[in-house]
């Protein structure tokens, strides 16, 4: 068997080139470098919100300014990482790595592959664009709860439809990814072969697919309740406010496992490599991935703790909640022992993936804390909150992506990145990240409601604090900007296997590997499958 | 053109995706405009849907010709099959998003309005004239709503429109057993009377609507009981409708001696789509007009 | 050398942190949760420091062994690599042992949600309804009310770039003009709902939060132990202001609230007083403004020039220099979709009067007419 890849017309490898071939490809590397590139310049756009979120903080008194703006930067933040950073970067890895990882040549569907990424820019446009607008953007918070977001002004069609059309790229990229994994694998990859990265995408996927159409649902309701009369949250017609809060958290859950499993994945792959050992567990870091999705369906209410259910949901939701740390601490434990015994070294992706473990594991801490109805009643809607999320978020999701650049850009670009600068940034945004976040725990425990734009004064000192963390961390992502650059434009030449300790198809390949990945599809054994 | 049957095509790269994006930015931003009372949104809205369509046109016409071209193997027809799978799973959860509005309004929401279930609070003080039942003829403030006289009884019309869309479940699976024998004719017969009958089932539909809105007062504006029952038989109409168009296309493809017995993976995602909206109809009919 | 030194430090910093936690934790309120002053707030104040040690413990244990890997299975040190990949016993191990941890958890928590939800036999009850962005407190029984509102030092201190020193303020933006006044002692049953858009009733004294859904009632109750002022705020966004509707809550003794009830229903009484006699324009504008000041001017600005787009100015605007009757029309049934609730509900007869008197004759506004209350009684029908 010769050649396992076909091309419509006879002329091989002849691409259009320069913007035509990122505007045109069907290749899953380009597409992944584009998602990549997205992510990144979102994570500038969303990070320089949160800065002016931080700077109107930094001190009592509104100075910069006004608190209707302040709320559209929160919604916008939340909305430009979350949409604009974690899940495009997450497909970003997916697109590059998924077919090298499984032995195929390209992605399964490799046009609607392009379509998914092309449509990223123009959602977003329509997104930012609201800031331009008579009555500027949604202020709604980005869980974008009615009756509040019924009063938004000129912005609210774009910004549902911009949903609508993000939605769409994410379930067409989700379908591709599944449709790759099921049928792309080369022979001998089964699914017990499959490396966790493969595996985390693949549950990911599935509740992408399972959630973003209810997502989808949910904004085509508060657009028929604002402009078409309709009334599902509006009591005087026997609908309820609480209704959208529900369907929202249906898919708002899950999607916060959407943002994370991936990470888990990647430090899944990072792990075994530096400590020069097999992951331990495999097959139940499997099923624990597995489990935390299936979980993730039961548990939506645990963000609406306080909004006054009959006591037997929230005792339901309440122990499905706390369920979830079982599977998730085996994750952590598994982790753990991969680490025991081995022989560790600590390159720039080791150290975000052990940093991703520890601050990970905080704040999945301060999320069972969260999970417990009664001190919900407290915690609910303060910095406690804010520090949880982002504490999962940041040196979570964030951390995972970052250890995960650092671990295939010599495999992508052929270059090595540069070490030292690589240890400083980490060091930088590991250590500003905790004075940024860890603050906000006392904020929130000492009564500080999140979403508002000045405060009272017994919250001055720690917001000081962590106005300041966040902008060393901030200034500390532009070191990342400057190592990848220097990397592509003069990093060193790596070789294949880059890492000594490096188990897995895509280090087989040379770096950067060829156009299509396996031209001919390997044959996989146990001992050439993941580590 | 030159084929091996054990190449997975790989397919150039393309200008489709990106049109379609052009053409649906041009839609969103169109219809947003037009919801703000923007004067050109509808013009940028229908350049949007040309855009759309002639987008639709060019990328399932080159994927029609590769696919009749031969060039794709089984292993790219998995990955189809895969694909329309995932994406009718999708549209299932959008359809169970609503259905889940419908249940909450009628198991929760409209009986805590009425005082049931620990709220009696939310009824002495809020909404003391209101009884709860469903259909919901009383709206809890009436003053803001068009308030209906009657609902559409299940056993009319919509029972009849059951029948319709039943029965073109059975013929295009008559039709997918003509093409699997290879009979051309039948073939083309039995899905011209899906798609007959899949238009019927719209047009009946529009004059249920015409009728409940200019007889029975029941509009989108009636309360959580109007607001359920357009949306959802809203939604699964305008599905019928793309559905009936896709096995027009089908037909047309049928006519001009498209698909083999052993290769037709356009036909058949058709005809699962078609399935699908057979289910929802009969979801459809229980919940929102027997029970 | 110097870098064990400086391991030492980092290990001897850590170490005091853990364990003078405890120590910190209590001393200042700006670090740990408030026990609160009800039954209530400090069950849930003990649920939170049990969770709270667990979780330390944990860490304490998962980290521990993780640092000893990172520092003794280091490459650098010599270590090499065992192969082991799995441990069934092992496996279950971590698989039960927090399972049982979580049901230890669950069980306190289990007993303090009920004791939440029991709402039955209060002594009294309180509607609080939320505003944009005001609180309203409507006692059941005497059956009187009022509204509650940001303190006017902190209002003006909190505009933007308002060059006052909010150091200087007292209380900032933690203090109303009327707070909510309860007696000690007594079990108060809260229902709390809303006029427009979700907020949340918090006093972190109480022990807890409750949404106020628009169109719903929810219940919730608190027996005040102490005597004192309990401050709070809006807790669940609520648009521009949301950061400026904070709650007062004014615990004294039995005696004391009766005294102050009956004030309230005699001034209450006053207030509602005049409906029925015409007023002269004087008066009018004199109560207007007040009206406006503590109804209108959040949005509509003191100035009448709003923020447009998004709240339009009323000096020269159209329907404020319009027919009058459009004009009240406006203010008693607002514009549905719009942040401009309909004041019908919130306001008597007389209030709308004036304000609508003076919105048309302020600002720059010379529309000349004077709305007397006889009239809205009447366009309310
Ligand atoms: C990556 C995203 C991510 C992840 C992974 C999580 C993980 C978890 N989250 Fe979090 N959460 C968010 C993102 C995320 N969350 C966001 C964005 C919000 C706010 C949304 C908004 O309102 O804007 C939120 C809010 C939020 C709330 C609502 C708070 C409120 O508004 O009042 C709750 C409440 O239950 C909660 C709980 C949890 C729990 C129990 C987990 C669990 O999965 C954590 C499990 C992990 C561990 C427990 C640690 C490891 C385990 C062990 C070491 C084993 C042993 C441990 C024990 C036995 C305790 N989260
Ligand atoms: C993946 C998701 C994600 C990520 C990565 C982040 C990252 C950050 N977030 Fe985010 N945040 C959310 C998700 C996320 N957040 C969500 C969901 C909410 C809730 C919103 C809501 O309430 O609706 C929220 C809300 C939120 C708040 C609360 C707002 C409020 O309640 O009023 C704050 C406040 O501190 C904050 C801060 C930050 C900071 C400082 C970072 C930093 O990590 C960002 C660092 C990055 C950069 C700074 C960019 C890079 C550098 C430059 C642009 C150069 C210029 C730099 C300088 C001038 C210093 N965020
Ligand atoms: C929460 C914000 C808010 C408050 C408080 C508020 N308004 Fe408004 N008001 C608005 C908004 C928004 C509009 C514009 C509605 C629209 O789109 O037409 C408006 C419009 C109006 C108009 C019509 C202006 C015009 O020319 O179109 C009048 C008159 C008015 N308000 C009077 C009042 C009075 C009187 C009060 C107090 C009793 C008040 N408003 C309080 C937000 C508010
Ligand atoms: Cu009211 Cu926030
Ligand atoms: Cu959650």
């Amino acid at each position: 068997m010769s050649d396992a890849v076909m091309h419509g017309h006879e002329h091989h490898d002849h691409h259009p080139t320069g913007w035509k071939r990122w505007l045109f490809t069907t290749n899953h590397k380009d597409i992944g470098t584009l998602y990549l590139t997205l992510a990144l310049v979102m994570f500038f756009v969303g990070g320089a919100m949160a800065m002016v979120i931080r700077l109107e903080l930094m001190h009592p008194g509104l100075q910069y300014v006004d608190p209707q703006f302040f709320n559209s930067m929160a919604t916008l933040h939340a909305l430009v990482m979350i949409f604009g950073v974690v899940m495009p970067g997450t497909v970003g890895f997916a697109n590059w790595l998924i077919p090298m990882m499984i032995g195929a040549p390209d992605m399964a569907l490799p046009r609607l592959n392009n379509w998914s990424f092309w449509i990223l820019p123009f959602a977003f446009s329509l997104l930012l664009l609201t800031l331009f607008l008579p009555g500027g953007g949604p202020a709604g918070g980005w869980t974008l709860y009615p009756p509040l977001m019924l009063q938004t002004g000129a912005a609210m069609p774009f910004v549902i439809f911009a949903i609508h059309f993000m939605g769409a790229s994410s379930i067409m990229g989700s379908i591709n990814i599944i449709a790759t994994i099921f049928n792309m694998r080369a022979p001998g990859m089964t699914f017990m072969r499959l490396p966790l990265f493969v595996w985390t995408w693949l549950i990911t996927s599935f509740l992408l697919i399972a959630t973003i159409p209810v997502l989808a649902g949910a904004v085509t309701m508060l657009l028929t309740d604002k402009y078409f009369g309709t009334s599902f949250f509006n009591a005087a017609g026997g609908g309820d406010p609480v209704l959208f809060q529900h369907v929202f958290w249906f898919f708002g859950h899950p999607e916060v496992y959407i943002l994370i499993l991936p990470s888990f994945g990647i430090v899944s792959q990072i792990l075994p490599t530096f400590s020069r050992k097999p992951l331990f567990g495999y097959e139940s870091m499997v099923y624990a991935t597995a489990s935390i999705a299936f979980l993730s369906f039961f548990v939506w209410a645990h963000h609406k703790f306080t909004v006054g259910m009959p006591l037997a949901g929230e005792l339901f939701f309440m122990y499905a909640t706390m369920s979830i740390a079982v599977p998730t601490g085996v994750k952590v434990f598994n982790w753990i022992a991969t680490m025991w015994r081995g022989s560790l070294t600590f390159e720039t992706p080791m150290l975000f993936a052990i940093a991703f473990v520890v601050l990970f594991t905080i704040g999945g801490f301060s999320g069972l804390m969260l999970g417990i109805t009664p001190a919900d009643f407290q915690y609910h809607d303060t910095y406690f909150v804010v520090a949880h999320f982002h504490y999962v978020l940041v040196t979570g999701a964030v951390f995972g992506m970052l250890g995960g650049v650092y671990y295939w850009l010599p495999k992508w670009t052929g270059h090595m990145y540069d070490e030292t600068l690589g240890k400083w940034h980490f060091w930088l945004s590991a250590i500003s990240v905790n004075v940024l976040f860890f603050p906000q725990h006392f904020l929130g425990l000492a009564g500080m409601p999140r979403r508002i734009p000045d405060y009272a004064l017994q919250f001055a000192e720690w917001n000081f604090i962590s106005s300041i963390g966040g902008f060393v961390f901030g200034l500390s992502q532009l070191l990342f900007l400057y190592i990848i650059v220097k990397c592509i434009r003069a990093g060193a030449k790596a070789s294949d296997q880059v890492w000594d300790g490096a188990h897995g198809l895509e280090w087989t390949l040379p770096s950067p590997p060829p156009y299509h990945s396996f031209v001919s599809p390997p044959m996989v054994t146990d001992a050439t499958a993941h580590s | 053109m030159s084929t091996s049957s054990s190449g997975y095509y790989l397919p150039e790269p393309s200008h489709w995706p990106i049109t379609g994006s052009i053409g649906l930015f041009s839609v969103f931003a169109g219809a947003a405009m037009w919801l703000n009372q923007v004067g050109v949104g509808p013009m940028v809205l229908g350049f949007g849907l040309a855009v759309f369509i002639y987008m639709l046109f060019g990328w399932f016409g080159t994927v029609i010709r590769e696919s009749e071209g031969g060039i794709f193997n089984r292993q790219v027809d998995v990955s189809f099959r895969w694909g329309m799978f995932w994406f009718i799973f999708s549209e299932v959860m959008f359809f169970a998003g609503f259905f889940g509005a419908l249940f909450y309004a009628r198991v929760l929401s409209v009986p805590w309005l009425g005082g049931a279930g620990g709220e009696l609070s939310t009824h002495e003080f809020l909404w003391p004239a209101f009884s709860p039942s469903w259909p919901m003829n009383v709206i809890p403030k009436p003053e803001d709503f068009t308030v209906y006289k009657e609902v559409i009884p299940a056993w009319g019309v919509p029972a009849v429109n059951t029948i319709i869309l039943l029965s073109s479940g059975g013929t295009v699976t008559l039709a997918h057993w003509a093409l699997k024998k290879n009979q051309r004719r039948a073939l083309c017969w039995w899905l011209f009377a899906t798609l007959t009958l899949g238009f019927l089932f719209v047009g009946i539909q529009a004059s249920e609507y015409a009728h409940a809105y200019e007889e029975l007062g029941l509009t989108l504006n009636s309360g959580i009981y109007g607001t359920t029952f357009f949306m959802l038989t809203g939604f699964h109409g305008l599905h019928v409708t793309i559905g009936a168009t896709m096995l027009t296309v089908i037909w047309a493809r049928a006519l001009s001696g498209h698909f083999k017995p052993d290769h037709h993976f356009g036909f058949e995602a058709v005809a699962w789509y078609w399935h699908f909206v057979d289910v929802v109809w009969l979801g459809l009919f229980v919940f929102v007009y027997w029970l | 050398m110097g870098h064990s030194n400086t391991r030492c430090r980092l290990l001897g910093t850590t170490a005091a942190v853990v364990f003078l936690w405890p120590q910190i934790a209590a001393a200042d309120y700006a670090l740990n949760m408030t026990r609160g002053v009800t039954e209530l707030s400090r069950e849930f104040y003990d649920l939170h420091m049990l969770i709270f040690y667990i979780c330390c413990a944990i860490a304490a244990v998962v980290f521990g062994v993780m640092f000893w890997s990172i520092f003794n299975h280091r490459k650098s040190r010599g270590a090499v690599a065992a192969q082991f990949h799995h441990s069934t016993r092992a496996e279950l191990i971590w698989t039960i042992i927090p399972i049982i941890i979580l049901v230890g958890m669950a069980v306190p928590a289990t007993k303090a949600l009920v004791k939440m939800e029991s709402t039955g036999d209060a002594d009294m009850t309180i509607k609080v309804t939320g505003h944009q962005w005001k609180w309203r407190y409507d006692y059941v029984e005497p059956g009187f009310g009022f509204f509650s509102a940001l303190a006017a030092d902190s209002n003006e201190a909190r505009a933007l770039r308002s060059g006052k020193d909010p150091g200087a303020v007292d209380n900032y933006l933690l203090n109303v003009d009327h707070p909510l006044v309860v007696p000690v002692g007594k079990k108060i049953r809260f229902l709390t709902t809303a006029n427009d858009v979700v907020h949340a009733w918090w006093v972190p004294a109480l022990g807890w939060k409750r949404d106020a859904i628009p169109g719903y009632i929810n219940e919730s109750w608190a027996r005040v132990d102490e005597p004192g002022i309990y401050r709070g705020q809006c807790a669940e966004l609520c648009g521009k202001d949301h950061g400026f509707m904070p709650v007062v809550l004014k615990a004294v003794p039995e005696d004391e609230y009766f005294a102050w009830v009956e004030e309230m229903v005699v001034a209450q009484a006053d207030a509602s007083a005049g409906a029925d006699r015409d007023w002269t324009r004087e008066e009018l504008m004199a109560k207007g403004e007040q009206v406006y000041t503590a109804f209108c001017a959040a949005c509509h600005q003191p100035n009448g020039l709003g923020i447009p787009p998004a709240f339009p100015a009323l000096a020269g605007g159209a329907i404020a220099t319009g027919p009058v009757d459009q004009h009240l029309d406006r203010v008693i049934n607002g514009k549905p979709g719009t942040a401009m609730a309909a004041f019908g509900g919130q306001l008597n007869d007389v209030d709308l009067a004036a304000v609508v008197t003076y919105e048309r004759n302020a600002f720059g506004n010379s529309a000349g007419d004077v709305l007397q209350p006889a009239a809205v009684k009447a366009a309310r029908k």
